[in-house]
């Protein structure tokens, strides 16, 4: 979890929140709250806004319009983390990419060495924490792109559709690491268009369509008892 | 053709014997572009990296200058630094016309722009890809820029052995703030082309041989070093 001393990011407060590119609107209008402890999985087809969404909530991009409310403050607090849909890593061993975002976050000596010890362990990869990082096959990038992102101890866990592009297994394995993390009280939010897996994962679902925030369900209710029309659609077209 | 053959045969002699008047010219050639190249790797590695990573008004006009003056003429180059380092320039005082130092002051200014314009493009090839990881990791615009530095260091190297090749290769600039003093300021290039028109082939020549083996092993060491860290680092 986030220091103590830190102030919270949370709750996250989105209210009436607009993304526009090049002339193009990709959210519109979106009211959402993410509280402590959730693990909260946005659904919705491709280009329905999930990934934007995320990115504001992480406050990489700005909104067009509304307000964002992290823990009651306009600015984006430390004691987030992200993992991206493609592991970006930099052209080190694996422990010194955990070792460069520690070094960011003012983590450094001893408390670095054993939390990169931990965090390698976490996601089994402390066997080759010396090789190089961009040589790791796909799922094991992933892997550390996660255990960099439980390193820094976050309060919020942002995934966008971390599972992506790896085969079952290794999904599997990144499903396992998340739940682990989310199981020591890290707040999640994570995007994904694989309902099997949203079900596998979350206790609150925000469903997407078309920029616009269709639902916002404990899980349980989304996927047995949709409030809305769009909702059942989506998952009876997954269904099929 | 037997003339030919002759100097070529005389040339490889000077080679293979290591002739110490070839000696000290290659080894001056070396040192006043290798010397060349680190300052404009200084210069030119920051300059190149912050181009890419800031943003700031007027970026997209400097990216355009320092295109352009990686096809600066060497002429001009030396004509300038002539005219900054002659007695009667504002940097005269400093008595360093028609020494190496000139030389090396002519070559950095010749490659710096080279140096620049191309890593600036490395570094924002790599940026396009690490931007928002390093901003979600709480990256400030000059850490990132140091990290994308270190990162695409491999491709930065090539980087400078292509300044380095420029430099080395380069006849116009030394020939005018050097003055091609034998013994002093007398490089590979400068040589060769007075000892062209002296009709002296066989040292000129001989010269071409090691400039040319010279520019080869930059290039295979390039390519050996991408390939390498392709394999090591991914």
């Amino acid at each position: 979890m986030a220091d103590a001393m830190v102030a919270s990011g949370l709750p996250i407060v989105c209210a009436g929140i607009g993304v526009g590119h090049n002339g193009a609107r990709l959210l519109h209008g979106i009211e959402l709250t993410v509280e402590r402890g959730a693990c909260t999985l946005i659904l919705g087809a491709n280009g329905s806004g999930k990934s934007t969404l995320l990115r504001v909530l992480h406050g990489l991009a700005a909104p067009s319009g509304g307000t964002i409310a992290w823990g009651g403050s306009a600015h984006r607090p430390a004691g987030q983390a992200m993992v991206f849909q493609r592991a970006v890593l930099l052209r080190r061993s694996a422990a010194a990419n955990i070792r460069y975002a520690l070094d960011l976050a003012g983590v450094r000596g001893s408390e670095a060495d054993a939390r990169i010890d931990d965090a390698l362990t976490e996601v089994g990869l402390r066997a080759l924490a010396a090789r190089s990082a961009r040589v790791l096959s796909g799922g094991e990038q992933q892997r550390l792109a996660l255990a960099r992102a439980w390193a820094l101890r976050p309060e919020v866990l942002f995934l966008d559709e971390p599972t992506a592009s790896l085969d079952p297994k290794a999904s599997r394995a990144v499903e396992a690491i998340v739940r682990g993390i989310h199981a020591r009280g890290t707040t999640i939010v994570m995007t994904t268009h694989n309902l099997a897996q949203a079900k596998r994962l979350a206790t609150d679902v925000v469903f997407l369509q078309e920029g616009r925030l269709v639902e916002q369900s404990p899980a349980d209710e989304f996927f047995n008892a949709p409030r809305t029309v769009e909702a059942a659609a989506f998952l009876e077209g997954e269904r099929l | 053709m037997n003339a030919f053959s002759e100097s070529l045969s005389l040339a490889a002699g000077l080679v293979a014997h290591l002739d110490a008047k070839l000696s000290g010219i290659v080894l001056l050639s070396l040192r006043v572009s290798l010397t060349a190249t680190a300052l404009a790797a200084l210069v030119g590695l920051p300059i190149g990296a912050a181009i890419a990573v800031g943003r700031f008004p007027g970026r997209h006009a400097l990216t355009i200058v320092l295109n352009s003056m990686m096809g600066l003429p060497p002429v001009v180059v030396g004509l300038v630094v002539y005219l900054l380092l002659s007695r009667a320039g504002p940097l005269g005082t400093f008595g360093i016309l028609f020494t190496p130092t000139a030389m090396i002051v002519a070559q950095t200014i010749l490659i710096t722009p080279i140096i620049a314009a191309l890593s600036r493009q490395v570094v924002a090839d790599a940026w396009s890809e690490y931007r928002e990881q390093l901003t979600s990791l709480g990256a400030t615009t000059p850490s990132a820029a140091l990290t994308l530095i270190l990162d695409t260091r491999f491709a930065l190297a090539t980087v400078l052995l292509a300044g380095f090749g420029r430099a080395i290769a380069e006849v116009g600039a030394v020939m005018i703030v050097g003055g091609n003093i034998d013994g002093v300021t007398r490089v590979m290039t400068t040589t060769i082309a007075l000892e062209t028109s002296k009709g002296d082939l066989p040292l000129a020549l001989a010269l071409g041989i090691v400039l040319i083996a010279i520019v080869l092993i930059v290039n295979a060491v390039a390519q050996y070093l991408r390939e390498w860290a392709r394999t090591r680092y991914g």
